[in-house]
């Protein structure tokens, strides 16, 4: 790229790419944007044809005043955050183990990463019929085998269960890549460590934490921007019922089931604003982690 | 103190014995240096020592006790590593204190060691950077404060100096020896230049594959190295080791000459020769002497300004005083 003209044909090779991404994010971000504003509800005969009506703010004032609102937004953080904690903590414990020595070690990986390539609607209605079914669940045998009553985990621990499903599915996305940022440990520094007299535990809190602190930032980040949108499992376990209607299945609630297009549009709105906030902090603090 | 034996310690990875029985005795106080090829098992037998790696067989006192199944926090010997291993994510400060502060001391305790180590080994302005923003000497000296503030009783250095360009190592080794006349403590410091061994040792162990093949002073192998391993390995540039008809000549299979006790001349001499590639240090000229009917060339040192060049006919007086005979076996004839 040294001379202009390499520098312009350059910017004409890369202009196809370029215009095609920004279609692909423009239109229906200013498509949301144009529809939050209008009332558009199909089933009352509202279309294109016949033009919308202006309505201002009014669907943002609806979505916002709308008694789901915040129990929605509560949702979603506690299942967005309770799915990072479990992958987070056990995605270490799992990588330290996985790091060891053991016979069958690549058979015993790619298992550990299966789950990962398990589509989510599948995952889900396995965990929902044979794992969680209070009657023929495996779980519910293991309860009466101690002699426990059964849980109906997806209506009496709803939001737990849509936690643990999630956390299955992304275990083995923080558990990989939390393991190569393991294997990339200079093993000199934990035997300097131990020289210096740190028992295991320091060993781990003083060096392999910190080595991690790096890997630990990307799986946080990676796996909220996806957490934020799960839709699949709470469509196919609860509907949206037992208080686990996060953000985005209000959303999915209000365009379909309640053909509210313009006040669906509005909370997608919400959602980006929401999911902006998110990404700042996690920028934030990945920019003070990247920059060393 | 710190006064490390080893007795009949072996050590083998699974089927494969990388050590020996060995048998060495580190006095107190004592600079000991293990140099020997790579492979040669030098960096196991210093981590045997640390504790890094358990023993197959035999035992290791430190100070007359046994120490074999000490782990290595309780073995009380310091280890500079050849990565230096610095903590990346703390500063200079905490790196060094970090052995202070797993062994529990207090406060005022661990900054006053830190500053004294500090003060010693110039790092006073940088406590408080991060490994990261250090150059090469200045990350060795901080590996070399974390081992001295925690006054062990010997320390280990592996490899310490390889990753320096060679101007440091020039200078970080006066450094090392002067810390050594000034703590007096047991050092033990593996490498495998030889030039390193000769200028900082009390003590050298060559050792190959695991054996040892001499122990003792930089000038006793120099003088009288025990067998043609140690002649080749010590010394540069390298002993020129001669065979055939001269060797037969002084009752050996093999002889050895340095190339320093060799007198070149353009006109008189024992042996007749050719000069190869010649290289000018200034101080020293170094001629590459192609011997008819030898393949290989006799290295010779001259006087810094000698009119020789490459072609030249040149005669070599070997110094019969100073050659090293060696037996059929490659021991050397008393």
């Amino acid at each position: 790229m040294a001379t202009q003209h390499s520098r312009s044909a350059a910017r004409l090779m890369m202009a196809p790419a370029v215009i095609l991404l920004l279609g692909w994010m423009l239109v229906p971000l200013l498509m949301t944007l144009y529809f939050s504003f209008k009332q558009y509800l199909p089933m009352r005969g509202d279309s294109f044809e016949r033009g919308l009506e202006w309505v201002g703010f009014e669907n943002y004032v609806r979505f916002i005043g709308s008694s789901s609102f915040w129990p929605s937004v509560q949702a979603t953080l506690l299942i967005v955050g309770g799915v990072l904690v479990i992958t987070v903590i056990l995605g270490i414990l799992l990588a330290i183990l996985l790091d060891q020595p053991i016979w069958g070690q690549g058979i015993v990986r790619i298992l550990v990463i299966a789950p990962f390539f398990v589509m989510p609607t599948v995952s889900a209605l396995v965990w929902k019929n044979m794992m969680m079914d209070p009657v023929n669940g495996m779980l519910s045998y293991v309860w009466r085998f101690f002699g426990a009553t059964p849980v109906s985990w997806l209506s009496d621990a709803s939001v737990e269960s849509i936690i643990l499903i999630v956390s299955w599915q992304w275990l083995p996305f923080a558990t990989l890549i939390l393991l190569t940022a393991i294997q990339s440990l200079d093993s000199e520094q934990l035997e300097a460590a131990e020289m210096d007299g740190a028992p295991v535990l320091s060993r781990f809190f003083y060096i392999v934490l910190p080595h991690l602190g790096r890997a630990i930032t990307i799986v946080i980040l990676i796996q909220t921007i996806f957490l934020l949108s799960i839709f699949a499992e709470i469509f196919v376990t609860t509907g949206g019922s037992f208080g686990t209607r996060t953000l985005t299945y209000l959303i999915f609630q209000r365009v379909v089931d309640s053909q509210n297009i313009g006040l669906g549009s509005a909370g997608g709105v919400y959602a980006i604003i929401l999911a902006n906030i998110v990404a700042i902090f996690l920028m934030r603090i990945v920019g003070k982690n990247l920059d060393r | 103190m710190g006064r490390i034996t080893l007795d009949k310690v072996t050590k083998a990875f699974g089927e494969v014995e990388v050590i020996p029985p060995l048998d060495l005795t580190i006095e107190d106080g004592e600079f000991v240096v293990f140099v020997g090829p790579s492979g040669c098992g030098k960096s196991t037998l210093l981590r045997l020592i640390a504790g890094l790696e358990d023993v197959t067989g035999g035992q290791i006192r430190i100070d007359g006790k046994d120490a074999t199944a000490v782990p290595p926090a309780k073995r009380g010997l310091a280890m500079v590593f050849q990565s230096y291993a610095l903590y990346p994510h703390m500063s200079v400060r905490k790196n060094i204190a970090f052995p202070l502060r797993m062994a529990g001391l207090d406060k005022a305790e661990q900054d006053r060691r830190v500053k004294n180590a500090a003060d010693v080994l110039n790092l006073t302005d940088y406590l408080d950077r991060r490994p990261g923003q250090l150059s090469g000497g200045q990350r060795q000296r901080v590996a070399i404060g974390r081992a001295i503030v925690r006054e062990p009783a010997a320390f280990l250095f592996d490899e310490p100096l390889s990753n320096l360009d060679a101007a440091l190592r020039v200078g970080m080794r006066l450094e090392i020896s002067e810390l050594h006349e000034r703590l007096k403590t047991t050092m033990i410091y593996v490498t495998h230049d030889q030039v390193e061994a000769m200028t900082m040792a009390d003590k050298i162990v060559v050792l190959r594959a695991g054996h040892i093949e001499q122990v003792g002073s930089p000038l006793e192998l120099y003088r009288e190295p025990r067998n043609l391993f140690v002649a080749g390995f010590i010394g540069s540039p390298r002993m020129n080791l001669i065979d055939g008809e001269e060797a037969r000549k002084r009752d050996a299979a093999t002889i050895g000459v340095r190339p320093e006790h060799i007198t070149p001349s353009p006109d008189t001499g024992t042996w007749k020769g050719r000069v190869g590639v010649a290289e000018h240090l200034g101080s020293d000229t170094f001629f590459h002497v192609h011997i008819d009917g030898r393949s290989e060339p006799v290295t010779v040192r001259a006087g810094g300004e000698v009119a020789m060049h490459h072609g030249d006919t040149i005669y070599l007086t070997p110094d019969e005083e100073r050659i090293h005979r060696f037996d059929g076996k490659g021991l050397r004839i008393a």
